[in-house]
C-alpha cells in the first residue's frame, strides 16, 4: 500500500472544500452566463471522460457518443415531462400509451436513463465488437447516424424533428459537478482495479492479452456499457440543462467535439480529458471574439460564423500531426506525483544548496 | 408494382447507385493503398461542386469548362491534403491517422461555411441534361440517362489506369506491401499522390452529377453522399475498384426499391444504409467482392 495513503486522502478531501467553496462563490456572485459556462464544463467532463474509457483506456476508437447522449436525453425528457405536458407538445402524432402516462422525479430519471442507455450499448456492443479498428469506428458512426434518423422519424415517440420542449431545467451547478466527481471518481476507480489494466492490457496489445487469459470481448463490452451509463446520464442532464431537445442536437458534431476534447488532453488520461474538457469548452466561449466584426485601423473585418470550428479543426490536425500524446499522454494526475513535483523544485532553493 | 413504376424505379435507382458507386471508387483506392478511411472523402466531393458553381457563376465560364476546370481543381485539393495532412501521419498509428482525416473533414466542411456561406445555392443544369424525355410511358431527366454513361466511362478509365498501366501496377504493389514496394525503387509518396489526385477527381465528377440531380449545393451536402459511399466501398470489398461500383449500385437499388415497395420507411431511408453495413460487418466482412478483410 501507497505510505502516503491518508495524506493524498485528506487532500482529496480538501479538494473537494475547494471544489464546492468555488461552486457556491460562482452560485452567489457569478452571472447566469458564468453558470451556464462552468455547467457546460462539468457536462462536457462527464461525457470526455466516459468517451475516453472506451476509446482511450481501452483503445477501441469509436464514434457513438452522440448516439448515447441522444438516448439519455431523450429518455429523461421523456420521463420528467408531465402527461400534460407531452400531450401539448406531442401535436402531431399522440405520444404512445405506456409514455404517455409515466413521470418520474428527476433523480429517478438520472439512474433510468443511464440504465437504458447502458442496456442499449450492451445490446449494440455484440454487433459492434465483431470488428476492429477503422471499421469498429465506421459502425459506430453509423450506429449514431442510425439513432439520430429513428429520432427523426419515430414520431410516436420522439414527436420527431419537432423535439422535446420544455423541459424543466434541473441541471444546477451541484447536480452537473456532483455527477461529474461521481462519473471521474468511479472511472478512475474501474480504471485502477484489476479490470482497468486488462482493459489497457486490451488497447496495447489485444492478441497477447487474450494470451494471458483476459476475455477482451468482455471486457470490451464492459468499457462500452459504463460508457454508454455515463453518457446517458449526461444526455439526461444535457436535457435538462437546455430544456429543449431535438435531433439536430446530437449529431456527428456532438461526438467530434468530445473526440477533440479526448485527443487534446491524451488519449488514455482521465486527467487530461478533465482538463482538455474545461479547456476546450472555456476557450470555445473566448474564441467567440473571432466570430465577430473587427475593426484593425483601417480595415473592418465582417463577422464570420463558423471560424470556431475551423480553428477547432486546425487544432485536432495539428495536434495529430506535432503532439500525439496531448498533454497529459496516458499519465495521471495523483497526490504524490504533485508533492514530488514540489519538493523537486522547492526543496533545493530552501537549503540554498 | 405496375411495370412503368417498376421501370421508373429502376432508372433512379440506377442513377443513384452509380453516383455512389462513383464516390466510393476514390474511397476504395485510398484504403486499397494507405488502409486510411478517408473521411474527408464527402467534402472534398463537396468543394468540386462549389468549384464547378464558382465556375460557372464567378466567372462566366461555359458548364463544361467549368466542370472540366473544376476536376482538375479537386485533384489538386486532394494531392494537397495528402501533403499537408495525411503524409506527416503516414507512419503513425492507423487512429491518429484516421483522426486527422476526421479532422480535415470538419476543416473543409466548416471552411466552407465560412466562404461559400450556409445558405444553399442552386445548382445550374446544362439544356440537354435537363429535359425531360419519355418512353413507355416512363418519364425521366436526361440527366439519370447520362450519369450511368459517364460513371461506366469513368469506371474503364480508371480500370485502364489500375490495372493496365505502370502507375497502376505500383498502386497494387503499395496496397500490397509498402515497404517492400519502396524498397524496389517506386516512389510512393508520388503514387500516393496520384491516387489521392484519381479519387478526388472521380469524386469531383460524381459530386457535379449529384449537384445536378438535386440542383443545389450546400457545405454539408458532402456528409450524407459520403458515408454511404463508404458504406457501398465496404459492401463491394474495400480496395476492390469493381466491387465499389457493384456496392453503390446495390446500395442505390436496396434504398431505392425499399423506399418503393414500403413508403413508410422514407423517413429512414439514409438509415437503410448502416443497417446493410451492421449486417454486411457481422456475416460477410470481406464484403461481396473482397478477399479477406485487412486487421
Amino acid at each position: 500500500m501507497d505510505p502516503h495513503h491518508k495524506r493524498n486522502q485528506l487532500l482529496s478531501l480538501a479538494g473537494m472544500c475547494a471544489i464546492v467553496l468555488f461552486l457556491l462563490y460562482a452560485q452567489t456572485y457569478g452571472t447566469s452566463y458564468d453558470v451556464r459556462i462552468l455547467n457546460n464544463c462539468a457536462l462536457f467532463i462527464i461525457l470526455a471522460v466516459s468517451y475516453n474509457l472506451i476509446n482511450g483506456v481501452t483503445g477501441q476508437f469509436s464514434l457513438e457518443p452522440n448516439a448515447f447522449v441522444a438516448i439519455g436525453a431523450y429518455t429523461s425528457a421523456l420521463l420528467t415531462l408531465t402527461p400534460m405536458e407531452k400531450e401539448i407538445s406531442f401535436i402531431i402524432e399522440p405520444i404512445i400509451w405506456p409514455l404517455s402516462v409515466i413521470h418520474i422525479p428527476f433523480i429517478f430519471s438520472l439512474i433510468a436513463e443511464g440504465v437504458v442507455t447502458a442496456i442499449f450499448g450492451f445490446i449494440m456492443g455484440f454487433p459492434v465488437f465483431r470488428v476492429r479498428g477503422d471499421y469498429l469506428a465506421i459502425v459506430t458512426l453509423g450506429f449514431g447516424e442510425v439513432v439520430r434518423v429513428v429520432a427523426n422519424n419515430a414520431q410516436t415517440v420522439t414527436n420527431g424533428p419537432l423535439g422535446l420542449k420544455g423541459l424543466a431545467p434541473y441541471t444546477n451547478l451541484w447536480w452537473s459537478w456532483g455527477f461529474a466527481i461521481f462519473t471521474v471518481f468511479m472511472i478512475s476507480r474501474l480504471v485502477k482495479s484489476s479490470y482497468g489494466r486488462a482493459l489497457k492490457a486490451v488497447k496495447y496489445d489485444e492478441s497477447a492479452a487474450e494470451a494471458v487469459g483476459i476475455n477482451t470481448f468482455w471486457h470490451k463490452m464492459l468499457a462500452f456499457t459504463c460508457s454508454a451509463f455515463f453518457e446517458g446520464v449526461g444526455g439526461g442532464l444535457l436535457a435538462h440543462l437546455i430544456t429543449t431537445i431535438s435531433p439536430t442536437l446530437f449529431t456527428f458534431f456532438l461526438t467530434f467535439n468530445l473526440l477533440i476534447m479526448i485527443v487534446m488532453g491524451g488519449l488514455g488520461s482521465i486527467t487530461g480529458s478533465i482538463i482538455a474538457a474545461v479547456f476546450v469548452t472555456w476557450g470555445s466561449e473566448v474564441l467567440r471574439f473571432v466570430e465577430e466584426p473587427m475593426h484593425l485601423g483601417f480595415i473592418d473585418i465582417p463577422p464570420v460564423p463558423g471560424m470556431r470550428m475551423v480553428i477547432f479543426s486546425l487544432i485536432l490536425i495539428f495536434l495529430m500531426i506535432f503532439a500525439r500524446n496531448g498533454i497529459m499522454g496516458t499519465r495521471e494526475f495523483t497526490w504524490n506525483g504533485v508533492i514530488d513535483w514540489i519538493q523537486k523544485y522547492v526543496k533545493p532553493a530552501g537549503k540554498g544548496t | 408494382m405496375d411495370v412503368t413504376i417498376l421501370l421508373q424505379q429502376f432508372i433512379n435507382a440506377l442513377s443513384l447507385g452509380s453516383l455512389y458507386g462513383l464516390i466510393a471508387i476514390g474511397y476504395t483506392m485510398v484504403y486499397g493503398i494507405l488502409r486510411l478511411i478517408n473521411f474527408a472523402h464527402g467534402d472534398i466531393m463537396m468543394m468540386g461542386c462549389f468549384f464547378a458553381f464558382y465556375g460557372i457563376f464567378m466567372f462566366s465560364l461555359s458548364w463544361w469548362a467549368s466542370f472540366v476546370i473544376a476536376i482538375v481543381l479537386t485533384a489538386v485539393l486532394g494531392i494537397m491534403i495528402d501533403r499537408g495532412a495525411y503524409r506527416p501521419v503516414r507512419n503513425a498509428p492507423r487512429i491518429s491517422a484516421l483522426i486527422t482525416a476526421i479532422g480535415v473533414s470538419f476543416l473543409l466542411e466548416n471552411v466552407g461555411l465560412v466562404v461559400f456561406g450556409g445558405r444553399p445555392k442552386g445548382f445550374p443544369r446544362p439544356e440537354f441534361l435537363g429535359t425531360i424525355h419519355e418512353l413507355w410511358g416512363v418519364r425521366f431527366l436526361g440527366l439519370l440517362i447520362w450519369t450511368p454513361l459517364v460513371t461506366l466511362l469513368l469506371l474503364a478509365f480508371i480500370l485502364f489506369v489500375v490495372y493496365r498501366t505502370r502507375v497502376g501496377r505500383a498502386m497494387r504493389c503499395i496496397s500490397f506491401d509498402m515497404e517492400t514496394t519502396r524498397l524496389m525503387g517506386v516512389d510512393v509518396n508520388r503514387i500516393v499522390a496520384i491516387t489521392f489526385a484519381i479519387g478526388s477527381a472521380v469524386a469531383a465528377a460524381g459530386g457535379i452529377l449529384w449537384a445536378m440531380k438535386y440542383p443545389q449545393i450546400n457545405p454539408l451536402m458532402g456528409i450524407i453522399p459520403g458515408l454511404k459511399a463508404f458504406v457501398a466501398a465496404v459492401l463491394g470489398g474495400i480496395g476492390n475498384v469493381t466491387g465499389a461500383m457493384a456496392g453503390g449500385l446495390l446500395l442505390g437499388f436496396a434504398e431505392i426499391f425499399l423506399v418503393a415497395i414500403n413508403p413508410d420507411l422514407a423517413g429512414y431511408r439514409d438509415a437503410i444504409a448502416f443497417a446493410i453495413l451492421i449486417l454486411i460487418l457481422l456475416f460477410r466482412p470481406s464484403g461481396l467482392m473482397g478477399e479477406k478483410l485487412p486487421e
